[in-house]
């Protein structure tokens, strides 16, 4: 089973398509863009469609998605966890 | 690919895959008209608004504009028009008819509801039975104009439904189709994406130049970085966090191949084919609507969260990829296309399918939003009234 997809091999967050992602799962990933799968931790339970994080990141940072800038980090993000809008934030209006 | 479909060929040889019979109000006032007309003649169909009184300038000749687009639009057969008085009726017949087809307007003033709804169904029963005997013809699939626009959207809609219309499109694109994309806002984030994929320098700065001023209304009116608006709550339940992930999700509708042929205003009509990006509005049943009076024929409309809508005259064909989506509300979604998720199909069959139901939905299948009645036409404004 697929639990996540992401586009780019350089993003740092991939998107759960599955209902029921729990903490303490190893996930497979989908990448789109290379139709290959790579495994991954998962820190806590995330809901289809939200983003789990791929890598430490610090606030500042910026988040890549699609192999582009999609925000920035507002509060400190480990691999595994639940990355979303408490946060990341947009860079722009 | 079939390169055939079934369509009704219009008197000015744009080509519609419906055959209404609209009563087309000018006006809110005259909205009660329209729809007794239509309850009296079954088979026509009223589109009320709420507009029409007291617009100026721009405004007013979007008003006009997306009126009569709406009418001229190949999927209407005919049109009866009712204003609450005669010169602004007449300006709208006298639009819907350069294209040939039949049209007639009843002013209200000096008549009453009584005695228009009365001569006014009976030019409306004339014109369905005429309609009734309109065939479908074989017609070749570069008459056929296709619109994108998507809504509710979730992190499913970027990695599976809405790349699913762009490899659609790179295929309509390649065999000579119209087809356009929209929605101005919703591309902060990928503006050098859509601006790199321009046709030419001219076309560069023509989206530039609407981009940069939706920017500006955005920065004039905003009383805060519009993360209740865009994305929009049901976005952010879907999981989407910023509209930079936002608008490259909505970019993938645009596929790979395409070019940026031009930049249209709302509810101009493009003057050729290939790919058109219109400045509009985000706001779904305002951007299908600015599509129907464009002349656009089928709509392509992917979906995560599941959003329900529907146009009078425009066929919405619903693409989801979002399984909870699919599973809850199977009765919105004309395309299902999850198992891109899974690995279970391939988008280039993804692609695939949509064109399949296009063919379908162009050959006379109602679609998902037809069966359940969505109608949903809704006029964009510009600013307040004089």
């Amino acid at each position: 089973m697929i639990h996540c997809v992401l586009h780019d091999p350089n993003d740092s967050v991939a998107v759960v398509v599955v209902e029921d992602v729990k903490a303490g799962q190893t996930l497979t990933g989908l990448i789109l863009d290379e139709d290959r799968t790579i495994t991954l931790p998962c820190a806590q339970d995330i809901p289809l469609g939200h983003k789990v994080a791929l890598k430490d990141m610090k606030v500042g940072d910026t988040v890549i998605k699609y192999g582009a800038d999609v925000g920035k980090v507002v509060a400190p993000i480990k691999a595994g966890q639940h990355a979303h809008v408490h946060n990341i934030k947009t860079k722009r209006w | 690919m079939q390169t055939k479909f079934r369509g009704y060929r219009r008197e000015n040889g744009r080509v519609g895959v419906r055959n209404h019979v609209v009563i087309l109000p000018v006006d809110d006032l005259s909205n009660a008209a329209s729809e007794a007309v239509a309850h009296n003649v079954k088979g026509t169909l009223a589109i009320p608004h709420p507009y029409g009184r007291l617009q100026f300038g721009a405004d007013l000749e979007l008003h006009f504009r997306t009126l009569i687009g709406a009418g001229s639009n190949p999927n209407v057969a005919a049109v009866v028009v009712i204003g609450i008085e005669e010169g602004w009726t007449k300006k709208v017949v006298d639009g819907i008819a350069a294209t040939g087809k039949p049209v007639t307007g009843f002013g209200i003033e000096l008549h009453g509801d009584h005695d228009t709804i009365m001569r006014a169904s009976k030019m409306a029963r004339e014109y369905l039975q005429w309609s009734s005997e309109k065939q479908r013809e074989d017609c070749d699939l570069n008459e056929l104009w296709v619109s994108c626009k998507c809504g509710e959207s979730d992190t499913t809609s970027g990695c599976g439904s809405n790349p699913t219309v762009g490899n659609a499109f790179d295929k309509l694109y390649a065999a000579g189709c119209t087809l356009v994309f929209g929605e101005t806002t919703e591309l902060t984030g990928g503006e050098q994406i859509v601006a790199a994929r321009c046709r030419d320098e001219k076309v560069r700065s023509d989206f530039m130049r609407v981009f940069d001023r939706y920017q500006s209304v955005i920065n004039r009116h905003k009383t805060s970085d519009l993360s209740d608006s865009q994305p929009t709550k049901g976005n952010i339940a879907g999981g989407l966090t910023t509209i930079e992930e936002k608008a490259l999700g909505n970019i993938q509708k645009i596929g790979k191949q395409c070019v940026v042929d031009g930049v249209i205003d709302k509810a101009e009509v493009p003057s050729g084919p290939g790919l058109w990006f219109m400045d509009s509005s985000s706001a779904a049943a305002e951007m299908v609507t600015l599509c129907a009076a464009s002349g656009f024929v089928v709509h392509f409309f992917p979906t995560g969260q599941g959003n329900v809508i529907g146009n009078p005259i425009l066929p919405v064909v619903k693409i989801c990829a979002n399984p909870r989506t699919v599973r809850t509300m199977a009765e919105h979604v004309d395309v299902d296309t999850s198992g891109l998720l899974q690995r279970e199909i391939t988008m280039d069959q993804a692609g695939d399918k949509l064109l399949d139901m296009m063919f379908r939905t162009a050959n006379g299948r109602l679609t998902a939003a037809e069966a359940l009645g969505h109608r949903e036409f809704v006029l964009t404004r510009l600013y307040e009234s004089a």
